[in-house]
């Protein structure tokens, strides 16, 4: 029996955070009450006429700029023709072809589960206008949201052939292709709102040979484990069909998420033809190479760089610098904290364990937490001089995270510091072995594991602020005298 | 004593600055010559005498308190596809036949920004498809020279609104020829400025790359004056050009001696030309001669391509344009159970038989399979056509030719032959071809019925196109009859 393998190109839509939308000065925001947003030339009322908001293109020119891809020397918006109610004017300016469109021949590199990186060939970068939105009424029939009507949409569209050959690669794709929008703050990535929806398109063929099966498209994912979960189940399904005999129809198919499958939405079977043409309403636009230098400056470090130097000069395994560099807000504060002299392994323990629980439960970010990177620079540097245990610095940061006071105020306030006096600490010990006199006998009879309860009762004598390294090197004297 | 209605526009302001009329007045007059004569002239398809009397008003505070431009009080109609706000906007079109719009276009925000009072919507073929005005799906305009003639089109009722003293200024568009066949078929003076100097905002799209707004007018100072008034950068249209309102500032200082201009052979000795109309040119260019210019005859290889061309471009960006219309949002419903049905029904039964015609070709020449032999072999004879033309007024001051071959139709004419009618065009579509500003002037009678000669010059020189026709107006002392009808 044939062995298969899958091929998914992806077809990538991102409303553009811009205040305003792309050719009139509606603002641009999610959740407003239907039809309030809206203006006569995002309605399309005759006579209107589009002017493109600057701001739009140059968010689409910068993503094109970090997917490496070619800015076009000259790019023209053109109209894409067909009637559909949620298209006011019947058309919906886009941009068209390969050379024309504002990026091309680009590509994104991502990390894979097993630290390796995956170059995908990104076809095209363009932009267009978003349609408004069909609804069902309570009442009965249909209405029509205009408010989404010429939102700023980018489109992102991977090269044929497709690099894509399994679910966990279309998924590292979007995680990476999705940090680097967050990165540039083009857009939220807030895919369950819709502001970034993926398009599959998905087909198999037999392993060794370049013959592409036909493709379905998969449209309603809205999460990478829609994602993920959709293309396997796509793949399983072709293979069925094909292995009982059947064929693939190309067409269009809905994730209904609750059943865990695909289902048809709409046969694809002839191409509809859109009759483009370049928008006589609106004139092309050059980029001059400064003007595109100039913009390359703007473009941050981008994740992969990150991933990649937190490793080389921080020596953080994959799985910490993933972790780090998948929120802008955590490499931006882990950055800082590295620029005041932090540890990298030590803040990125912090970060990633209390930090981010009490972040979670308190609704916060580490921009807005009142522990800055200077206070957990200033503590983990404390724990890191033995200043205070571990354990008391966990007590130091509850304190910091609700008042914001620097740890070591708090550590003088409280007087926290740590014991590291052996005459103090030889008194703790002597007073525990008083109490506990069967535990010298166990120990003496081989039981030496009696000595962690012992260095226990000295720590919680000392209120956690004996250092637990001398403890135990005083107990055990004591006990092998 | 003239008749207030027989005043230039120039002429009126200067008495309403002087205070020897009022604004009201002259609302008034227009009014009555209305009432009485639109009827048989059919040249406005609404008029809305409340609002011009309070616009009549407003002008006279103005006038009044020493506010007043040069226009403040002035007439004006306008062509029934430019957007008025809480006006009635058809585009002679059953579709849009209660379609009020909801804002101004950005001429009529300047008209009004000016203080003219606005005497009503005229008439014009639907959605500005047509020569003649007889697809204006209300009824036809007529000709003031000749009832049983059309004052040609798109912009008829406009010209015929000037031409037979219902208005003393009107805005048309003009798309191939809609403002100044219409001018010269009547007999008045039509002028279509640079492509981008006047806003497009609010004019309901036919052919977007070539449309614009212009004046008619009974001379070329109130051409001026109007010029001026819509003219300048918008904000609210891309294709807006950067430059300055229109000035008429150096407009009466130029003379015909030492001017060159160029006459294409195409566009004056060919058989679509008709010999009064060509006899009336050839007398005007002797006048020209006399009067010390030069005149040089030119080849334009590609221009009896244009017409072919034009229907190409313009039917295609109408084909897009005219799909908002799907009785979803505005204007006329035919409602039915399934939204693909309701639109199918409303444009099939509520667009005219050339506007749906032109809606296909332009969907045939935009389709995958004829694009490239149509609409980009269009767009490449474009280039060339114009790539001609600027270099023949890189030489020349301007180029000169009978705005039309033929003089104003027989109403009922055009149907016959729509293949020849459409060569009524010749002249004037190369000029938004490449967007260059153009005017039609005045310039004498063949069999009782009026000739136009045009003058168009480079792109973004419209000061140089009206100081030409004001030279010409004056040293071949032009004067615009008025007919009686
Ligand atoms: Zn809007």
């Amino acid at each position: 029996m044939a062995e298969y393998t899958l091929s998914t190109g992806m077809e990538v839509h991102a409303e553009l955070e811009t205040d305003s939308k792309m050719f009139c000065r509606c603002p641009v925001e999610f959740g407003a009450e239907p039809n309030t947003r809206v203006c006569p030339v995002c309605l399309g009322m005759p006579g209107t006429l589009p002017v493109p908001n600057r701001k739009a293109i140059e968010f689409v020119l910068k993503t094109a700029l970090a997917l490496n891809c070619q800015i076009a020397k000259r790019s023209v918006f053109h109209r894409k023709n067909y009637f559909y109610p949620d298209l006011p004017k019947g058309y919906q300016i886009s941009q068209f072809g390969d050379t024309n469109v504002l990026g091309h021949f680009g590509y994104l590199e991502v990390p894979t589960k097993n630290g390796g990186i995956k170059k995908i060939n990104i076809r095209k970068v363009q932009i267009e206008e978003d349609t408004g939105k069909l609804m069902h009424l309570p009442s009965g029939g249909s209405g029509i949201d205009f408010n989404r009507a010429g939102v700023p949409l980018m489109e992102i569209v991977t090269d044929f052939p497709p690099d894509i050959e399994t679910a966990d690669e279309a998924k590292d794709y979007l995680v990476g292709l999705r940090q680097v929008l967050l990165y540039l703050k083009v857009c939220n990535g807030k895919m369950e709102e819709g502001s970034l929806r993926c398009e599959p398109n998905i087909s198999i063929r037999v392993i060794g040979t370049d013959k592409y099966g036909t493709k379905t498209e998969l449209k309603n994912l809205n999460s990478f484990r829609s994602v993920q979960h959709g293309i396997e189940y796509e793949y399983k399904r072709q293979v069925s069909l094909l292995e009982n005999g059947e064929s693939v129809k190309q067409e269009t198919r809905g994730w209904d998420e609750g059943a865990e499958k695909t289902f048809p939405m709409r046969s694809k079977e002839s191409e509809e033809d859109y009759k483009y043409f370049p928008d006589p309403d609106l004139v092309p636009m050059d980029f001059s190479d400064e003007y595109l230098e100039e913009l390359k400056k703007t473009i941050p470090e981008l994740p992969l760089a990150k991933y990649r130097r937190y490793q080389a000069d921080y020596g953080l395994n994959h799985y910490d610098a993933s972790i780090l560099v998948a929120e802008l807000s955590w490499s931006t504060y882990f950055d800082e904290c590295i620029k005041m002299g932090g540890d990298p392994k030590l803040i990125c323990n912090w970060m990633s364990s209390d930090f981010a629980k009490s972040l979670n439960e308190t609704g916060q970010t580490f921009q807005s937490s009142l522990v800055t990177p200077k206070h957990l620079v200033e503590l983990t540097t404390l724990i890191q001089k033995e200043t205070i245990s571990g354990k008391i610095g966990k007590d130091i940061f509850e304190i910091s995270f609700k008042n914001g006071k620097m740890p070591s105020e708090i550590v003088q306030e409280k007087g926290l510091t740590q014991i590291s006096d052996e005459s103090v600490i030889e008194k703790y010990a002597d007073e525990a072995l008083k109490q506990n006199p069967e535990l010298i006998d166990k120990y003496k009879s081989g039981q030496t594991n009696v000595i962690g309860f012992l260095v226990g009762q000295v720590m919680k004598q000392s209120k956690g602020r004996a250092n637990p390294g001398i403890v135990q090197n005083i107990m055990k004297k004591k006990l092998d005298m | 004593m003239k008749e207030i209605t027989d005043l230039t526009a120039a002429e009126l302001s200067c008495k309403l600055q002087n205070k020897e009329i009022s604004a009201i007045e002259v609302a008034e007059s227009y009014l009555t010559n209305i009432k009485k004569n639109n009827d048989s002239l059919g040249a406005y398809l609404s008029t809305h005498p409340d609002i011009t009397r309070k616009a009549a008003e407003n002008a006279q505070n103005l006038l009044d308190k020493g506010l007043a431009k040069p226009l403040t009080g002035i007439p004006i109609a306008i062509k029934d596809n430019i957007s008025t706000k809480d006006i009635k906007t058809t585009c002679a079109s059953k579709l849009l036949e209660n379609y009020t719009p909801v804002f101004d276009a950005t001429v009529i925000e300047k008209i009004k920004d000016h203080g003219m009072v606005m005497l009503g919507k005229t008439n014009l073929d639907e959605f500005a498809m047509g020569i003649s005005n007889e697809n204006s799906a209300y009824f036809p305009a007529k000709n003031p020279w000749d009832l049983s003639r059309s004052p040609g089109g798109s912009s008829g009722g406009s010209a015929a609104a000037v031409a037979g003293n219902l208005a003393p200024l009107a805005l048309g568009s003009d798309t191939g020829g809609s403002i100044r066949q219409p001018a010269s078929f009547c007999g008045i003076f039509g002028f279509k400025p640079t492509y981008g100097r006047c806003s497009r905002y609010g004019l309901i799209a036919y052919g977007s790359s070539l449309d614009q707004i212009g004046p008619f007018a009974r001379s070329v100072e109130d051409i001026a004056l109007l010029a001026n008034a819509i003219s300048g950068n918008d904000h609210k249209e891309d294709t807006s050009l950067p430059q300055d309102p229109i000035s008429y500032h150096e407009m009466k200082n130029g003379s015909l001696k030492g001017l060159k201009f160029a006459v294409p052979a195409e566009l004056y000795d060919n058989q679509a030309f008709e010999e009064g109309v060509k006899t009336c040119f050839q007398n005007r260019l002797e006048n020209l001669r006399k009067a010390g210019a030069t005149i040089d005859i030119v080849h334009i290889p590609t221009i009896d391509l244009g017409v072919s061309c034009y229907y190409v471009i313009a039917t295609a960006e109408a084909s897009s344009n005219l799909a908002r219309f799907d009785g979803i949002r505005f204007g006329n419903t035919l409602p039915t159970r399934h939204h693909k049905d309701q639109v199918a029904l409303t444009r099939g039964k509520l667009f005219g038989r050339e506007v749906k015609e032109r809606i296909m070709i332009g969907t045939y020449v935009l389709s995958a399979e004829s694009f490239e032999a149509y609409y980009i072999k269009a767009q490449k004879i474009r280039a060339v056509m114009v790539g001609e033309i600027d270099h023949i007024l890189e030489n020349y001051d301007a180029i000169i030719s009978p705005t039309s071959p033929v003089t104003a139709l027989k109403i009922g004419e055009q149907n016959n032959d729509p293949v020849a009618s459409k060569l009524v065009d010749l002249s004037t579509i190369p000029c938004n071809m490449g967007g260059y500003p153009a005017i039609s002037i005045p310039c004498g009678l063949a069999n009782n019925l009026p000739v136009g000669m045009q003058v168009m010059t480079s792109r973004i020189t419209d000061e140089k196109t009206l100081q030409i026709a004001y030279s010409i107006e004056r040293e071949l002392n032009i004067k615009v009859q008025n007919p009686t009808y």
